[in-house]
């Protein structure tokens, strides 16, 4: 690596960073407003023209907070809790190709910061190790109902990991690679994989709102039963970062769907217009950014439609619904790609 | 057993049907009526912008009237203080001194007129025992207010202005059934 892709790789990465950043900053804006809209209200529109300063007032509410540490929390692990929470969601936008390649100066530069070999099972690592956020601040809090909201938690994402790392398999069957790049450069046009693998796209899309802890599988921090659950100690910017977190992982897992299963930067009919390969490049990532909204979109709708579901609910459908059905999936599958490949 | 309305169902603990086992049809059904409302007007109003119309006879923060010269009508006889069921008014009677004859309409006036708006329940009682038509209700809101103090409000608020261009409008609530009812009273000497 010679040092102009270096400045372009760390420039890029400072980007990706803001942009992460950003949209998660927005999304706090876009769920009060989605959810206004279908409760009939307006939402947010004081601050700034339609509201749109609100994210930065909300912010700036956060860090003028009194920080309230309890006496009885383990201090260093209080404060490691939320630092990691944030830091794992950040971590994950590092493998996802956010466009194709760029050619300046007669070089070409690569939209995806690293294209690991193994960037499915990287994203997986570090969803794993985000669980670690939520049970040391729940641990540390000493507090019952932050320890309920983080066993609930950690529980939780045991369990629907395990369907969605068989969903997951299943698409590796027909793509054939665990690179990301890959997987995306293989679905050009309109060979999505939501149509090769539509029973897959349903239980990931069902493992990732758990995954995020989001409604209806928001029970770590229902605040009904646990006072908002393992957050219920913390105040000021820590509880900040555990509620940006939340939307910083809605932004990767749309990212990574849209990665997985709708074709990525991928734009149908693109490439027989005829335009420039930057410009076709930028459009590509444009496209993939309109399908990250809209399925942050879909993760908002589906929280302001359905209740919770009550824990043995979540579990019974975790174990006994989406494993087995992903199981099938698998199995269906190979079955299906070992009797094509035989002829 | 008798049910009260027609309106009560009985619960059942069956098991679920395939159908509702797999939560799909019923997810898709409950999303289309989210995304309707989505799409569908809202109920909110902006308020201090755009408000909502208010019925004639809307009870909101007092005025205390001049008369067609300018003078007040109030003669602090403290009416409207004894008629107030939450003691929300107080004021203080003063004598009118040889030259304000084009202030104040009659021999007594009221030097200090209070009415405490956390107090008041806007029952319209005042207005009601008033002998001059000197204090209305209007369709005025009353501002919040950080703190009490302000709540209590003196005669620079409540007296109206003495342009005429800019004195509050009370004949939605003086029709003619209220002038009616007043002559009833005997109130006929201050017309």
């Amino acid at each position: 690596m010679d040092l102009t892709e270096l400045i372009f790789k760390t420039v890029f990465l400072i980007i990706i960073f803001a942009v992460t950043l950003v949209v998660a900053m927005y999304s706090t804006y876009g769920e009060r407003k989605v959810a206004a809209f279908m409760q009939d209200r307006r939402g947010p529109n004081r601050a700034g023209p339609f509201g749109l300063l609100q994210p930065l007032a909300d912010g700036l509410k956060m860090f003028m907070k009194e920080e309230i540490i309890p006496l009885t929390a383990n201090r260093s692990l209080f404060i490691i809790g939320p630092s990691l929470a944030m830091t794992t969601a950040l971590l994950t936008g590092v493998v996802i190709p956010w466009g194709g390649t760029l050619t300046i100066g007669g070089r070409e530069f690569s939209l995806q910061v690293a294209d690991l070999n193994i960037g499915i099972l990287y994203v997986f690592a570090m969803v794993s190790i985000g669980v670690y956020g939520i049970m040391i601040g729940g641990w540390a809090s000493n507090n019952k109902y932050a320890l309920l909201g983080a066993i609930r938690a950690a529980s939780q994402m045991i369990s629907y990991e395990l369907a969605m790392g068989m969903s997951i398999i299943a698409l590796v069957l027909t793509t054939g690679s665990l690179s990301l790049h890959d997987i995306v450069s293989q679905q050009h046009g309109l060979h999505w994989n939501i149509f090769y693998q539509p029973l897959g796209f349903l239980i990931f899309l069902t493992c990732a709102f758990a995954e995020t802890n989001r409604a209806p599988f928001d029970l770590p921090e229902c605040e009904t039963e646990l006072i908002g659950g393992y957050h219920t100690e913390y105040s000021s910017m820590k509880l900040g970062f555990y509620l940006f977190a939340e939307y910083i992982n809605m932004f990767i897992s749309s990212a990574v769907i849209a990665t997985l299963y709708f074709g990525g930067y991928n734009m149908p009919f693109i490439g027989s217009i005829g335009l420039s390969p930057n410009i076709v490049t930028l459009l590509g990532t444009a496209f993939f950014f309109i399908k990250i909204f809209g399925l942050i979109f879909l993760f908002m709708w589906i929280r302001w439609t359905l209740p919770r579901f009550r824990y043995d609910q979540l579990m019974n459908m975790g174990w006994k619904g989406l494993i087995p059905l992903a199981m099938f999936n698998i199995v269906a599958t190979g079955i299906y790609y070992f009797f094509t490949e035989l002829k | 057993m008798q049910t009260l309305t027609n309106r009560s169902k009985m619960v059942s603990d069956k098991k679920m049907t395939f159908m509702e086992w797999i939560y799909l049809p019923a997810i898709f059904k409950g999303m289309s009526i989210t995304i309707r409302h989505f799409f569908g007007k809202k109920a909110t109003i902006n308020y201090p912008e755009q408000k909502r119309e208010f019925s004639k006879v809307y009870r909101g923060q007092h005025v205390l009237k001049r008369d067609d010269q300018g003078r007040e009508r109030c003669t602090a006889c403290g009416l409207c203080a004894v008629a107030c069921p939450a003691e929300a008014i107080t004021m203080r009677a003063a004598e009118r001194k040889p030259g304000e004859e084009n202030l104040y309409r009659e021999e007594k006036y009221a030097a200090v007129y209070e009415i405490n708006m956390l107090r008041c329940i806007f029952c319209g009682d005042c207005e009601d025992a008033c002998p001059k038509e000197a204090i209305f209700l209007t369709d005025r809101i009353v501002a919040s207010q950080y703190e009490r103090k302000p709540f209590v409000y003196g005669k620079d608020i409540l007296v109206e202005p003495l342009d005429l261009n800019l004195r509050i409008d009370i004949s939605a609530r003086q029709t003619e059934a209220v002038h009616q009812f007043k002559l009833v009273k005997r109130y006929a000497h201050n017309k």
